[in-house]
């Protein structure tokens, strides 16, 4: 065992300070572990600062089912988050799970929409998930904020939101609390395996620890074959537009428009409203305002405050991966471009399995291994 | 705290009033330059915690400056020209929602 006391040694070490790393740290300092995060600072890509906030579920998972209950899970566990996160940091994090709706803006969209979600809970594990398709005239008994160009909607009540920046506050905030040694500046260079553990160094000089759990985001690519694993994640643009403060007019989060609890409005290009060939080849922040106003007609009354663009963290699936490194067991990948509805799952289920040494069942699919499948099997 | 530069002295003269007070400025400042100037120090009350602010930046960034203008909640006023006759009140908490109706 790694002896008390050393600075520079811990349990575990979690390369990366952002929402992933930090729901790691707080579930693994939850479970006892002597936790040090090493952050490259603010001037990493740092989704965590410029992603949507949605906790969402529904349309998850095409393609792979148990992205949609690994989603769903999360989401559920989500308000056992918030309970933890309001004691442990001492602040709420506004997560509310109220339902979300997709807004469609054509027959064709919402026929696009409903025949992709026809396909996705045909699949065996997601008869249960519930969800409803609304005309026109129910979508604006619920939400009567919509605009005549609203021609119906899908509606999920396992989908909702939470103040990301709160979010990202509160993780450090309530692991600093826990004791664990967050060390911001922090760039890690190599990961070197030693005497049963790692060493990790930077510019900074080196600590050692019994496990290591990469939750660089897109530095995981560069981090994960030095430990025998495989990470090929890459940058995926991501813009969202705010607005002036305004008096609550929508409760519940859309998939690209959501009123944050402090009243700003956010319009982005969600990865899960891909497909579009309307948002495809044309100015972006543009046709994201214009649809944006076309589901909402009184944004257009309101002030921009900010636009901004941040790197999604992507797959070769678009899922994410989690993995233990087989030639160099105590060594984890935890990445993925949902970090914000995943954190529950991180916090609370993955942490303590990374501690005990063995990822769950749940995440069995999540290996990079299936970007490495022979064509012929 | 604040005065006019010297070389601003010959600028012709504005009225505007500030919550209901007759206030002068000069032609060429802007709304938040011309409040600062009259030594008001405080022009709106955030929507979160209801802290009362004054303009900052004065170059567009920071949103500290908001305002009412002529009624039209939310402007700031570092980025607006002082104009005579102009009816500039503090901006409250929220823009509220009958003022973005579109």
């Amino acid at each position: 065992m790694i002896p008390n006391g050393n600075r520079n040694e811990g349990d575990v070490v979690v390369i990366g300070g952002g929402v992933v790393g930090g729901a790691i740290a707080l579930g693994l300092a939850r479970s006892g572990a002597r936790v040090i995060v090493l952050d490259e600072g603010d001037v990493a890509f740092r989704a965590s600062r410029g992603n949507f906030a949605l906790v969402w579920v529904q349309s998850k998972g095409f393609g792979m089912p148990e992205y949609a209950l690994w989603s769903r899970r999360s989401a559920d566990d989500w308000h056992g988050l918030a309970a933890i996160l309001r004691e442990e940091a001492g602040f709420d994090v506004a997560h509310s799970q109220p339902g979300g709706f997709m807004l469609c803006l054509s027959e064709n969209e919402l026929n696009k929409r409903v025949e992709m979600m026809r396909r996705l809970h045909n699949s065996q594990p997601l008869t249960d998930f519930s969800y409803e398709v609304l005309d026109h005239a129910e979508t604006k008994r619920r939400l009567p904020a919509i605009g005549k160009d609203v021609v119906g909607s899908l509606y999920s009540p396992l989908d909702g939101h939470v103040n990301s920046l709160k979010l990202f506050r509160a993780l450090r905030e309530a692991t600093i609390r826990r004791g664990v040694d967050y060390r911001p500046e922090h760039p890690v260079e190599s990961i070197v395996p030693r005497e049963g553990g790692f060493a990790i160094s930077g510019p900074w000089g080196e600590v050692r620890a019994g496990r290591v759990v990469l939750c660089a985001g897109l530095g995981n690519a560069r981090l994960a074959p030095m430990v025998g694993l495989d990470a090929p994640v890459k940058p995926s643009k991501g813009q969202i537009i705010v607005t002036e403060k305004t008096e609550p007019f929508l409760h519940n989060p859309m998939v690209t428009v959501r009123q944050t609890d402090e009243g700003g409005v956010m319009i982005g290009d969600s990865q899960e409203d891909r497909g579009f060939d309307t948002i495809v080849g044309q100015p972006i922040l543009s046709t994201m305002a214009e649809r944006a106003v076309k589901m909402f007609p009184r944004l257009a009354g309101l002030n921009v405050v900010r636009t901004w663009s941040a790197l999604r963290v992507m797959s070769p699936d678009g899922f994410p991966i989690y993995d233990q490194s087989e030639t160099h067991p105590g060594a984890f990948v935890v990445t993925c471009h949902s970090g914000v509805t995943l954190a529950a799952n991180h916090a609370l289920t993955l942490a303590p399995a990374i501690l005990a040494g063995e990822l769950p069942d749940a995440v069995a699919t999540f290996t990079a291994r299936r970007f490495h499948v022979p064509a012929h099997a | 705290m604040f005065r006019p530069m010297r070389e601003t002295a010959n600028a012709a003269a504005l009225n505007f009033t500030f919550d209901g007070r007759a206030l002068k400025g000069r032609a060429g400042d802007t709304v938040a330059a011309a409040l600062l100037a009259n030594g008001i120090t405080s022009c709106r009350e955030t929507p979160v915690s209801g802290a009362p602010r004054a303009p900052y930046c004065l170059m567009g960034i920071c949103f500290d400056c908001l305002v009412v203008i002529d009624g039209v909640g939310n402007r700031q006023g570092c980025l607006v020209p002082l104009t005579d006759g102009m009816a500039i009140e503090t901006q409250h908490g929220r823009r509220h929602v009958e003022e973005v109706e579109a």
